[in-house]
C-alpha cells in the first residue's frame, strides 16, 4: 500500500544516492521546511473556513456560502484581500518589536510541529525527549504576545498582552502536569514510544479515571494556552476591541491570525497522540474481524480524525460558553486545576507502579 | 476633563472606552481610570449622537413632534409614541376608543418583548457569549414581521397618533401574534438553560455591580435597573394607564442589586409581557381605532406631563404650551440617562469585564441618552 513513509523513504534514498549526505540533509531541511509552510498555509484556510462553518451551524445561519463551491474559497479570498492591505505601524510604536512580534508568534508555531507524528513513521523529528521539547517551546509563544502588546504603543494591546501573559504561564502548569501523567505511563519522552505504547488501546481507555480527568485538565488549560473563548481574555472583543493584536493590520495581522488556528491544531494534534493513540487505529480488545477493519483506513486519517474531532469540541467551547474574569481565570487555574492536576499525577503515578492500568 | 492623558498623578492608567468600542453599544465615550484591571473611576462623556431633538420639537406641530421620538429609543418607539400621544391627550381631553387602547398596550408589550429579546443577546455577548445574539434575534424578527405588517416599519414605528393609532390592525394580526407567543414561551425556556443556568455567566453576573435601593432612588435609577435593586418604580402598575389597571400581572422586582438580580427582572418581565399579551390578543374590543380628532391641534396655555414604562425604565414627557399649535417647550425624561448616572457608582472597585457587564444590564441605547 501507499504509505507517507514509503514516499518519504524513497525521497530519502534518492536524495543520498545522488547527493552527498550533507547536501542532501540540507534538501531534506528544505523540503521540511516548504512542508511545513504550506500544511500551515492549508490548515489555516481550512480551520478558519471550518470555524465559521461550526459557528454558522450553532447560531442557526449559513456562514460564508458566495465565494466558491459552498463558500469553500472564501478564506482563500480573505487572505488575498489582508496580504494586499497595508501594514501600518502606528506612530510611537516600537517598530522593531512590533514588526518581529507576529513572526515571532508563527515560528513558535512551526516549531512545536516538529515532533508531532501525522501518519505511521511521519514525522519531522523523533526527538528523545519529544514531549519536554514541546512544553518548552510552547511556552515561548507568550513572549511574541508581550512583544506585541507592548511595542503597540496602545492601552488595550497592553492590557490585553498582560492578560495573556498571567494566562499563558499559569496554565502551562497544568497543561504540563496532565502530559506528564502519560509520560508517567508510557516511560518515556519521545513521541514515537508514546504512540506504539497505545498499540493495544489508547490511554484514555487504558488510564482509569485518572486519565479521563488528566484528558479533561488537558483540553481545558490547552484552551487557556492558545487564547480561545472562554479564555480569550487577551482578544476580549467586548473588553479590549482586538487585546493584543487591535493595532495590528494587513499581513502581519494575518500571521497572528494563522498563529491561532495553526496553534489550535497542535494542541489537538498533541492530545489526539497523547490520550487518543496518534495514528493508532481503534482497536477492541480481541475483537479480531472489527481490528482488522480499522486497520484498513490510513493512519494518517486516523490522525487527523481524531485531531478534528478535538478541534471541533474546542470551537464548541468558544461558541457555547461567556468569558471568564481575569481574577476568576486564575482561581480556577490555581485553586482547582493546578491542585487536581497535581493530586492526578500522584493517582497516575501509583497506577504506573502497581501496573494497574490495562 | 482628563482625555489624551496616559496616567493620572498616582500612576494608574486612563483608557478611553468608545465612541468606537464593540461593547458600548453605539457611540457611548468612557474615560475609565485602571489600576490594573481594577476601576477606579468611570466618567461618561456625552454628546456624540446628540440631534437637539427636544429643541427640534418646538418647531414641529403636536402630530408631528411624535415621528422624531421614535428616534429617541429606538428599541421602544412604540412607548416613547405613546407617552407623547398620552400628553397630548390629557392637554386636548381626547378621549381614546377602547379598541385603540388594546391597541396600544399589545404594541407597548411587543416592543418591550422586542427590546428585551436584543438586550438578552447583547448581554450575553457582552459577557463573550455570541451565540445567544443570533438566537434573540431570530425571535426579535417574528415581532418585527408583526409590527412591519400592521406599522409599516420595523424600528421606527410612528404608530401612535393622538387620539388612538394610525391604522387599524392588520388582519393576520392575531393570528400571528397567537402563533409567535406559543412559539415564544418554549423559547424563553432555551434562553434560560443557554445562559441563565450557564456556571460561568452566573459567576460574572453574581455579586457584581451592586446598587443598593438608595443609590437607585438617589441616581434617579427606573425600570429594571432599579427594579433589581428591590425599588418598585413599575408606571403600569403605580400610575396605570390605558388598560394596565385592568390586567393581570406582577410588577417583577428582585433584591439583588447585583447584575444578575436585574438579568432576572428583566428575564421574568418578558414572560409578564406574554402573559400580559394572553390576556389582551383574544378580547380586542371593536370600534374605532381612532378618535375624531381637529386637523390641527392646539394645545391650551399650559403644563403638561406623562409617563410611560418603556423597556428601560420611566419615560417621561413633559409639555409647555402657550396655546399655539406648536410646544413651547418640550422636556423628554429619559430612563437610559438617569440610569447611566450609576454607572461610575456601581463599577468602581470592580474589573474591566465587569465594567461590561453592568454596561449590560444598564441596558443602554445611546440615542435615548444624547437626544
Amino acid at each position: 500500500m501507499l504509505s507517507i513513509e514509503n514516499i518519504t523513504r524513497s525521497i530519502d534514498a534518492w536524495l543520498n544516492r545522488t547527493f552527498s549526505p550533507t547536501v542532501a540533509l540540507l534538501l531534506e531541511a528544505l523540503i521540511v521546511g516548504l512542508g511545513v509552510i504550506s500544511l500551515f498555509a492549508v490548515l489555516g484556510l481550512v480551520l478558519v473556513l471550518m470555524e465559521r462553518k461550526v459557528s454558522a451551524y450553532m447560531q442557526i445561519r449559513l456562514g460564508p456560502n458566495r465565494v466558491g463551491p459552498g463558500g469553500t474559497l472564501q478564506t482563500v479570498a480573505d487572505t488575498l484581500k489582508l496580504a494586499m492591505k497595508e501594514g501600518l505601524t502606528p506612530d510611537g510604536a516600537d517598530k522593531f518589536l512590533f514588526n518581529l512580534a507576529p513572526f515571532l508568534v508563527i515560528v513558535v508555531a512551526m516549531l512545536i510541529l516538529a515532533p508531532v507524528a501525522f501518519a505511521k513513521g511521519t514525522q519531522i523529528w523523533d526527538v528523545n525527549i519529544g514531549v519536554l521539547y514541546i512544553s518548552a517551546v510552547s511556552s515561548l509563544s507568550v513572549i511574541g504576545i508581550l512583544m506585541a502588546g507592548w511595542a503597540s504603543n496602545n492601552k488595550y494591546s497592553l492590557l490585553g498582552a498582560m492578560r495573556s501573559g498571567a494566562q499563558i504561564v499559569s496554565y502551562e502548569l497544568s497543561a504540563g502536569l496532565s502530559v506528564i501523567s502519560i509520560v508517567v505511563l508510557t516511560g518515556s519522552l519521545r513521541i514515537s514510544d508514546i504512540i506504539a505504547s497505545q498499540q493495544d488501546g489508547w490511554w484514555l481507555f487504558k488510564g482509569h479515571i485518572p486519565a479521563i480527568i488528566s484528558f479533561i485538565i488537558f483540553i481545558i488549560a490547552v484552551t487557556a494556552e492558545t487564547n480561545r473563548a472562554p479564555f480569550d481574555l487577551a482578544e476580549a472583543e467586548s473588553e479590549l476591541t482586538a487585546g493584543f493584536h487591535t493595532e495590528y493590520s494587513g499581513m502581519r495581522f494575518a500571521l497572528f491570525f494563522l498563529a491561532e488556528y495553526v496553534n489550535i491544531f497542535i494542541v489537538c494534534a498533541i492530545g489526539a497522540t497523547l490520550f487518543l493513540g496518534g495514528w493508532m487505529p481503534l482497536h477492541i480488545g480481541h475483537w479480531e474481524g472489527f481490528n482488522r477493519v480499522m486497520d484498513f483506513i490510513p493512519s494518517s486519517l486516523w490522525f487527523m480524525g481524531k485531531t478534528f474531532i478535538l478541534i471541533f469540541v474546542i470551537m464548541w467551547f468558544r461558541w457555547t460558553f461567556p468569558r471568564l474574569r481575569i481574577d476568576q481565570l486564575l482561581n480556577l487555574e490555581w485553586k482547582y486545576l493546578l491542585p487536581i492536576s497535581m493530586v492526578n499525577l500522584l493517582l497516575m503515578t501509583l497506577i504506573a507502579i502497581k501496573g494497574w492500568h490495562f | 476633563m482628563i482625555e489624551e492623558i496616559g496616567t493620572t498623578e498616582q500612576g494608574d492608567l486612563v483608557v478611553n472606552l468608545g465612541p468606537q468600542h464593540p461593547s458600548t453599544h453605539g457611540v457611548l465615550h468612557l474615560v475609565i481610570t485602571i489600576s490594573g484591571e481594577t476601576i477606579k473611576k468611570v466618567e461618561p462623556h456625552l454628546g456624540y449622537i446628540h440631534r437637539s431633538i427636544e429643541k427640534m420639537c418646538e418647531s414641529l406641530s403636536y402630530r408631528q413632534f411624535i415621528y422624531v421620538t421614535s428616534r429617541m429609543d429606538y428599541l421602544s418607539s412604540h412607548i416613547n409614541n405613546h407617552g407623547c400621544a398620552l400628553c397630548v391627550e390629557k392637554g386636548m381631553q381626547i378621549e381614546v376608543p377602547a379598541r385603540a387602547k388594546v391597541i396600544r398596550v399589545l404594541m407597548d408589550e411587543l416592543t418591550r418583548l422586542a427590546s428585551h429579546q436584543l438586550w438578552w443577546g447583547a448581554m450575553a455577548m457582552d459577557v463573550g457569549a455570541l451565540t445567544p445574539f443570533f438566537h434573540a434575534f431570530r425571535e426579535r424578527e417574528t415581532i418585527n414581521e408583526i409590527m412591519e405588517e400592521t406599522c409599516g416599519a420595523r424600528l421606527t414605528m410612528n404608530y401612535m397618533v393622538p387620539g388612538g393609532v394610525m391604522a387599524d390592525l392588520h388582519p393576520n394580526f392575531q393570528k400571528r401574534v397567537k402563533a409567535f407567543i406559543s412559539f415564544f414561551r418554549d423559547k424563553i425556556n432555551e434562553y434560560d438553560e443557554l445562559v441563565t443556568g450557564n456556571v460561568i455567566f452566573r459567576s460574572r453576573m453574581e455579586g457584581v455591580g451592586y446598587l443598593s435601593p438608595e443609590s437607585a432612588v438617589a441616581y434617579g435609577c427606573t425600570g429594571p435597573t432599579a427594579r433589581g435593586s428591590g425599588v418598585s418604580c413599575d408606571i403600569r402598575k403605580l400610575y396605570p394607564y390605558e388598560v394596565y389597571g385592568q390586567l393581570q400581572f406582577d410588577e417583577v422586582t428582585a433584591t439583588g442589586g447585583d447584575c444578575f438580580a436585574r438579568y432576572m427582572v428583566r428575564m421574568q418581565e418578558m414572560r409578564q409581557s406574554v402573559s400580559i399579551i394572553e390576556q389582551l390578543i383574544d378580547n380586542i374590543p371593536e370600534g374605532d381605532f381612532q378618535a375624531k380628532t381637529k386637523a390641527v391641534l392646539k394645545l391650551p396655555k399650559g403644563e403638561f406631563y406623562s409617563r410611560v414604562e418603556t423597556a428601560r425604565g420611566e419615560f417621561g414627557v413633559f409639555i409647555i404650551s402657550e396655546g399655539g399649535t406648536t410646544p413651547y417647550r418640550i422636556k423628554f425624561r429619559s430612563p437610559g440617562f438617569s440610569n447611566l448616572s450609576a454607572l461610575d457608582h456601581m463599577a468602581r472597585g470592580y474589573k474591566i469585564g465587569d465594567l461590561v457587564a453592568i454596561m449590560g444590564t444598564l441596558d443602554l441605547v445611546i440615542p435615548d441618552i444624547d437626544r
